[in-house]
């Protein structure tokens, strides 16, 4: 076995298995932010993760055909296709909420799950109904910018671009501010009342709705970032795209604990970085006798003995009975 | 009481089955209709390719329909989308032949999606001639039905090793998408390879459609001469993209999977100056093919997509071996299959004959390089090497 090739690749799959992480833990953010609130899983996010990318694709072809791309500063370009991904995202995620698990809120726990896994069956064909009208196409390429893919080599095999630390940079500080408004401001206070006891919250004055419609604009809006965010780092969609990074999410946020937000960034990191070892290290280690088309078990494998060890999660704590 | 209800709707079917036929039948001495159907994907990612297949069968059955007309047929084109899903087109396959009056299947764009539906088509003998499926399965089992215009994995994936040999090329990476087409020839590829002395650096199989980074990592540092993509455009052109953007400097091959203008709509720059094999020639490489292109643009006002002419093909045979049994009196599946593989045809992507297992007699084997980005060039590429080669004797 050739060890140096071991050793040297180390780095770049950390890196990558990082970024993935990453991106993992901006979709489960909404997972585990609704969970957090309504105690109910919305298997729709993963469509709406994905609508982030199609309306950033949207943007940034849009701006290619009116020839600003090359002209404007890719930070300008990258901010205003993050912001209106991130807006399209989350005001479908409260229109979602509105239409779809609002009037359902007071039935068996089931009932909104089945609702949720409606809607996201409804939003795949929606844009793949829209895309097929209006480009007449089913994959969508993210316009390739030059200042994204400058590389820097740090060595022969280790490198590094531009677009991967934008999407690390841009995790961080996502997270940073959602922290922020969840535990420093009154808004996140609000939020964390509600979660606690809806009845409690509304007899102090705080509306349970709005605050709810709050939770699913936020967490929609990290999975639009997130989708953006994905198109700029592996260039192409499709309306299907979503589904698979939607359940490692999910995945994810179980893994650190649903509901908790710092345990759902953890997850996010865990299950990319092992995600990304057992691809790039399987066939290397096993003689090619296992590829990398083995990854999924070998990274659940895992999961499900963390699991079993750690059923809340890694920072989840035992669920108080409910009133 | 639900048999019953099921006995009526049946009843009620059958009796507008009779009714309708009669009532918009102009044609008084009719004999009633013949269905050619087609079977290729005309949803999801290979979209581009299936719907090429049905565009050129629905040509060559619209201006090769008027002599069972005259003999006082119907004859009627059906597409079938079978969504490049296994499940799907063997659910359309029984359909198709629950439908009496379809006489032949033109399909499917993949190996994986024909074995099993042409096991359908088996059962009541009627004919598939198929324009791109090119796994030896297809016709090795020996099938009476089942045919195909195209060439074969096994020489394909050759095809592709000896042009690798013969560039120098000293170590090759191979990648393959688990798909009956693409790890089959990936695996025809990598044998032959081994064969010639070159060097298998990796084989790896992956069901992966947008991130490749931890499997292009091992890659750029084992730095191979070559890699091989055995697998579809769709998730081939997002490997390429990202190889090349993390550095990778290894040339690209690929087998026909890679043949669609959507390769460089993704992909740009990153797949100029790849090669890829075929067994179905651009259209600019056939004889008879500049009429059928102009024919092609003018009627669905775009390029015909490759294996457009292969299917053309294919459903012209169809005709002229339904229009043998139709002179003959009755026309019925077996007599329509068994005149299939007997049909000889001067078409638009050669002569066409089959050998007794369905297998083209010598089919077109090339060697193509994409010159451009620009995916309205893909029409464009140049063919490097053009071989005419007889399918490998059949080991039963």
């Amino acid at each position: 076995m050739d060890f140096d090739l071991l050793v040297g690749i180390f780095p770049q799959v950390l890196l990558d298995g990082l970024i993935l992480g990453f991106m993992y833990a901006l979709i489960a953010l909404g997972y585990t932010m609704v969970y957090g609130v309504l105690e109910f899983i919305n298997f729709a996010h993963s469509e709406i993760f994905i609508l982030g990318a199609f309306v950033g694709v949207e943007i940034l072809l849009s701006m290619k055909s009116a020839g600003l791309l090359d002209v404007l500063p890719w930070v300008l370009v990258l901010l205003l296709a993050l912001a209106a991904g991130m807006l399209a995202s989350g005001l479908a995620a409260v229109a979602v909420e509105r239409v779809a698990y609002r009037p359902l809120r007071h039935a068996p726990r089931l009932i909104p799950l089945i609702s949720a896994i409606g809607v996201s069956f409804f939003l795949q064909d929606l844009i793949r109904l829209f895309e097929s009208i209006w480009r007449n196409s089913f994959n969508l390429v993210y316009p390739t910018m030059d200042a994204l893919n400058h590389r820097f080599e740090l060595t022969s095999t280790i490198d590094v671009s531009v677009k991967s630390l934008v999407v690390i940079v841009a995790s961080l500080l996502m997270l940073w501010a959602l922290y922020v408004i969840v535990n420093r401001t009154k808004i996140g206070t609000a939020i964390r009342a509600v979660a606690e006891d809806q009845a409690a919250a509304s007899l102090m004055g705080i509306n349970v709705n709005r605050m709810i419609s709050l939770t699913f604009l936020i967490g929609g809006a990290m999975g639009g970032a997130a989708g953006v965010l994905f198109g700029v780092q592996y260039g192409l969609i499709n309306p299907y795209t979503g589904f698979i990074p939607g359940l490692k999410a999910f995945t994810a946020a179980v893994l650190g604990g649903i509901g908790n937000i710092p345990g759902a960034m953890m997850g996010g990191l865990v299950l990319g970085l092992l995600e990304a070892f057992a691809a790039s290290y399987l066939s290397l280690l096993t003689g090619g006798a296992f590829g990398a088309e083995y990854k999924d078990i070998f990274a659940f494998s895992i999961l499900i003995l963390i699991l079993i060890f750690r059923p809340k999660g890694l920072l989840g704590e035992v669920v108080r009975e409910r009133a | 009481m639900k048999y019953t209800r099921l006995r009526h709707l049946l009843a009620l079917a059958a009796a507008i089955a009779v009714v309708l036929p009669a009532a918009s039948d102009t044609f008084a001495q009719s004999k009633g209709t013949i269905k050619i159907a087609s079977q290729s994907p005309l949803s999801g990612g290979q979209a581009a390719l299936g719907e090429g297949i049905k565009l050129g069968a629905q040509l060559a059955v619209e201006k090769g329909k008027a002599n069972l007309e005259k003999m006082g047929y119907k004859v009627e084109f059906v597409p079938f989308d079978d969504q490049a899903k296994p499940d799907v087109g063997v659910a359309n396959a029984k359909n198709i032949i629950a439908d009496k009056d379809i006489m032949a299947v033109i399909g499917h764009l993949n190996s994986g999606v024909a074995i099993p539906s042409s096991e359908v088509y088996k059962e009541v003998n009627v004919v598939m001639i198929s324009p791109a499926n090119t796994n030896p399965v297809v016709t090795d089992r020996g099938y009476p039905n089942v045919n195909r215009v195209c060439g074969r994995d096994d020489v394909q994936g050759v095809v592709g090793s000896e042009f690798a040999h013969a560039q120098k090329i000293k170590s090759a990476y191979i990648v393959h998408d688990k798909t009956q087409y693409g790890q089959s020839i990936a695996e025809f590829f990598k044998a032959d390879s081994e064969k010639k002395g070159i060097k298998v650096l990796g084989f790896e199989g992956t069901e992966e459609k947008s991130n490749f980074d931890p499997i292009i990592t091992p890659i750029k540092a084992k730095n191979p001469d070559l890699i091989y993509f055995g697998g579809i455009y769709d998730q081939a052109a997002p490997f390429f993209k990202q190889a090349r953007e993390k550095g990778v400097k290894s040339k690209f091959m690929g087998p026909d999977g890679m043949d669609s203008s959507d390769l460089t709509k993704i992909a740009g720059k990153a797949v100029v100056g790849m090669t890829y094999t075929s067994a179905a020639g651009p259209a600019s490489a056939l004889p008879k093919a500049k009429a059928f292109v102009d024919e092609f643009k003018k009627k669905f006002s775009k390029n015909p997509e490759p294996y457009a002419a292969e299917a053309y093909d294919a459903a012209t045979i169809a005709l002229k071996a339904i229009e043998e049994t139709a002179k003959k009196g009755k026309v019925s599946r077996e007599d329509v299959s068994s005149a299939v593989r007997k049909a000889k045809l001067s078409g638009i992507t050669g002569e066409i004959a089959f050998d007794a297992k369905g297998d083209r007699q010598k089919a077109q084997y090339f060697v193509l390089q994409v010159v451009s980005d620009d995916p309205g060039k893909w029409g464009d590429n140049k063919i490097v090497k053009q071989l005419a080669i007889a399918p490998p004797e059949g080991k039963k």
